[in-house]
This record gives structure tokens, sequence and C-alpha cells, in this order.
């Protein structure tokens, strides 16, 4: 049997490994088990994990936010604790077609809702780049777990940022596709008119493989839509021709740090030898009114979705004499801090009196913001910006700040409301931690992000595996 | 914008959330700021722009009318806190 380096292995070589019969899959599985035995007591990336090896392929991990079935999926959360689902989520169900074998569920804030894993009701995870930090979030623990060879690759869900920004801070590649062109049927719904599930990985050919498995028209996913070209694995080495824009307003945002701004001017110049046409765009609602208009519409859509918690059906009950007050308390049992925020935020906003003010408005404004990401597209083949507005923060720095919270999100939000797909790729450190670049496409656009992530990710050199465990 | 505790006791009920006293007063001041915050939309005029509720230009998705098999009543039961037979047991709603 060959030796498995599961820092370093990517899904692409696991592939190879496991074609030319130099190690089993029920092997390779055994190998990240025995890494999760090895450092998850320290990470926490893995809310629960799978002792038997299903499938001849690829081990993978998914968020808990996918339903897995016979294995409980929790989404983060005491109100779905002890959930056994009886079906798959389509995602889960192509990797198990994929004869991908799973790993386990990985550690989501509740119901996806936040940006650090804090908000997990099983307690945070924590970054392999400095476990005193957080991974990011909410996918922080399909991302820690990619970048501390836990898994060679992973599935989260984005709804603001959840898979891009947890990828930057972790110092890995991960996209949020197109909305609607991967199904979210079996996906713990969090906010419809935004949530997407999209792949981890080491590299940026290993996020395209897992792309073409799980990506595709669902029938009992009426959203979903097939890509009019087949994802095809990037080969590309050069950027000459491409045409990469720059927000001309990110140049005045004081929330991003020095060392974050510095890593990405200086990717911006490579690419400008490899041969792309960097400019300016413009995007000039984006960043001023995508938070607010996020901050209703998100929790808006939460509201509603997550009044299907009512300890009838699945999950814990808190016993009453009468049939409301049993809902009502086991319902302020079962959400944590967050989730109870957001609805009640997005009750407000949806209530008589309140509707065309908030919510009514920031579709309207999610109108604009369209308008301006096809507008700028028209220009430029893809957008670049730094993923995230600083490195990994110290774990309980910004837990009991929601706005603060909210803040990291500011530069992954405004195309995720534009439906657009986004890539992240890990473009340096800054403090010895990773800094990620994210590029937005056009609707349909992951063949042309793959080819430029993958002539930048060449380039640019980044070794993702994090320092203190090489 | 503040919002009051009144306020924050009446969306409570809409969202049957049993809150305690503390919960109330934190969400009270929380939701204030938070809402100031989020009010930054109505800075707009946006008289003439159309809403927009799903970012893919999908409209009218039809399934063929089959029948399939759907869930088996022992997995459409096996999750529940309280079952009575084929039934899921709730306390009195009246």
């Amino acid at each position: 049997m060959a030796v498995i380096d599961t820092l370093r292995l990517t899904a692409e070589e696991a592939t190879g490994l496991l074609e030319r019969r130099e190690v089993t899959a029920a092997e390779l599985h055994e190998a990240y088990r025995e890494a999760i035995d090895d450092r998850d007591p320290e990470l926490h990336t893995y809310l629960r994990v799978v002792d038997e090896c299903v499938g001849d392929g690829v081990p993978i991990a998914l968020k808990d936010v996918i339903s897995t079935r016979g294995v409980e999926t929790t989404a983060g959360s005491r109100i779905l604790e002890g959930y056994t689902p009886v079906f798959d989520a389509t995602v889960a169900g192509r990797c198990r077609a994929a004869g991908l074998p799973l790993l386990g569920k990985t550690n989501t804030d509740e119901f996806a809702m936040g940006s650090s894993t804090e908000n997990s009701a099983f307690g945070p995870s924590r970054n392999p780049w400095d476990p005193s930090r957080v991974p990011g979030g909410s996918g922080g623990g399909t991302a820690a777990a990619v970048s501390a060879g836990l898994a060679p690759w992973g599935l989260g869900s984005d709804t603001g940022g959840s898979i891009k920004q947890p990828s930057a801070l972790c110092g890995n590649v991960g996209l949020r596709p197109t909305y609607g062109t991967v199904s979210r049927y079996g996906i713990v719904a969090f906010a419809s008119s935004l949530d997407q599930v999209g792949p981890v990985a080491k590299t940026v050919r290993d996020v395209a493989l897992l792309t073409s498995i799980i990506a595709g028209r669902d029938p009992a996913d009426s959203t979903t839509v097939d890509h009019p070209e087949p994802i095809r694995l990037p080969e590309r080495e050069e950027l000459r021709g491409v045409r990469l824009g720059i927000p001309r307003q990110i140049g005045d945002l004081r929330a991003i740090e020095p060392g974050v701004r510095a890593a990405f001017e200086t990717s911006v110049e490579l690419a400008r030898s490899l041969g792309a046409e960097i400019g300016e765009c413009d995007l000039p609602l984006s960043f001023e009114y995508g938070m607010p208009c996020y901050y209703l519409i998100a929790p808006a859509e939460a509201s509603s979705n997550l009044a299907r918690y009512d300890g009838v059906r699945y999950g814990p009950r808190v016993d009453a004499d009468g049939y409301r007050e049993m809902v009502e308390r086991t319902r302020d049992a079962g959400f944590g801090p967050e989730p109870k925020r957001r609805i009640m935020l997005g009750t407000y906003a949806l209530s008589a009196g309140y509707y065309d003010a908030f919510y009514g408005q920031a579709q309207k404004v999610r109108t604009l913001l369209v308008r301006e990401h096809r507008d700028a597209l028209e220009r430029f083949d893809a957008l670049i910006t730094p993923t995230s507005p600083t490195v990994a923060f110290p774990i309980g720095e910004r837990a009991a700040d929601p706005l603060a919270m909210y803040a990291c999100d500011l530069l992954t939000i405004p195309s995720c409301l534009a439906g657009l797909p986004g890539l992240n790729v890990p473009c340096g450190l800054s403090e010895g931690l990773p800094v990620g670049l994210q590029l937005i496409g056009p609707q349909f656009g992951e063949n042309a992000l793959f080819g430029i992530g993958h002539a930048l990710e060449r380039a640019l050199g980044f070794d993702p595996v994090p320092e203190r465990l090489r | 914008m503040a919002i009051t505790r009144d306020q924050v006791l009446h969306v409570a009920k809409l969202a049957r959330l049993d809150l305690g006293e503390e919960e109330l007063e934190r969400l009270t001041a929380e939701l204030s700021e938070i809402l100031d915050a989020v009010s930054k939309v109505a800075e707009l005029d946006l008289a003439d722009v159309p809403p927009t509720s799903h970012p893919l230009d999908l409209v009218n998705v039809w399934a063929e009318d089959e029948p399939h098999r759907s869930l088996a009543l022992g997995e459409a039961l096996a999750n529940a806190p309280a079952r009575e037979g084929d039934l899921f047991r709730v306390p009195p709603t009246a």
C-alpha cells in the first residue's frame, strides 16, 4: 500500500491511487479516519464520523445541513438533535452514486447562520493554522477538515458566504455555484432565494471535479437548471486576453485589513504578468447596500423556513398541556441565540405594516445589485476582490456583537444576492494566516472561473498545508 | 430605529417563541441596533424598481403528473417525538 499523506493528497491524486490499485477505498477511508482520531479532538471539525467505508471512490465530508439517510443530521442545532433522515439529499445521493464514501458530517453555525462556527450548538471548530482562531463560517467544519487533512474534499452550503469565507480563512478552494445549478432537495433550508450547495477542496481542479458530480437539474428541486455546457477540469496556465475587473469601491473600504489588501494586490499583479487585462469596474451600491439588503431578505426567508420546527414530526419536544405552548416552548429551548435573532428580525420585517418598508424595499435593492453586477460583467470576464476583509480572527472576538459578525461577509454577500458564481482561491498569507481571493463570474460562468483560478493557483504556488502541521 | 419591548413580545408571539425575560431584554436592544443598520435600504428611492424574489429567470416549471413512491408511513413517523399508532401525537389544540 502506498503511503497516504492526507495533509497533501488531493482528491485527483487519490483517484489516481485508486485507479492504479495502489490503495483501496477502504484504506483511504481508514487513513482519513486515523487523521480524524489524531487531530479532530483539538479542531472539532466533525459533529459525527462514519466508521464504515461505503463506496469505491475518494471519501468525502458533508456539512451537517445535508440530509444523509441513516446518519444523524442536526444543522448544528439542538432542535434537530437525534434527527436521522430517512432519505438522502440529492447531492448526498449523487456522491453515493459516484461511489464517494462518507467520512462524516461537519460542524456548522446553527442553521448555517454565522461566520465563525461559534453559533454551533455543539461548540466551535478551530482553525488548523491557529487553533485559537475561528475557521470562518458557517461551513468552518468542512473548510477546516480539508485544510487539516481530515477530508480530501467536502460539500458546504452558501447563503451569503458560508463556503467562500471559511475557505478563505482556512486557505483552500471553495465554490459557490451559480444559483440554481445544484439541487437543494434535502438541504436544511435557511434562505431559499439564496441557498446554494458547493464544493471545498485543496485545488481548483478538485473543486471542478466535485462540481461536475453534484451539479445539474433535479426534478425534486424545481429551482434547478442544467449548466448550458458541461463542467470541465481546468488546464489553463496563462491569462492572456482575460479581462478582470476590480470594483473601485473596495479601495475605500476601511474594513479590509492592510495585510489582506497587500496579498490581494500582489495576486492582481501576478494575474497581470500572466497576461490578464486588469481594469476598474463600478459597483456603487453593492458594498453600501448589500449588507442591509441581505440582512432583511435572509432573515425573512429564514423565519418562514424555520417555522417547520414545531416538535411534532421530528426533533426533541418540550411537553406542555396545550399544543401552542408545546410549540412555543420547544422552539424556545431548541433554537440558539442566532436563529432566534434572525427569526425575530425576519418575522418583524415581514409583519403587517413593515413588509413594504423592509422586505419589499430590500427586494428592490436586490434588483439594482443584480443590474450593477450584470453591467460590470459585460466589460469583464470576472470580477476580483478579497474574499474576506480580514484573516481568521480569535475565537470570542466577535461572538457578542452580531453586527461585527455580520460584517465578515461584506465582500461575499453582493454577488450571492445577484445569484452569481464565486470562487475562493488562496492567494497568500498575512500574519501567518491565509488570505483568499474571490473571483465572481456571470451566471453559469463556472468553467471560466475554474480556468482563471487554476492559472492563478499554479502561479501563486500557495502551500495549502497549515505551517504548524507541515 | 428603536423597537419596544412590547413590539418584541408581539413578534415573539407571531414567531411562536416563548422567550424568557432576559432574552426579551437582550433582543430588544439587539434588534434595535440591527434595524438601525438595515433601515439604510430606506434611503433609496425605488418607486420604479421591480422587486427580485429569485435570481433565476424561471417561470412555470411543470412536472409530469405521474404517481411515484413517497415516504412509507413508518419512515414518515420514524423521527416523531410522540406517536399513537399511525399518527403524530400532540397535546390538545384548544
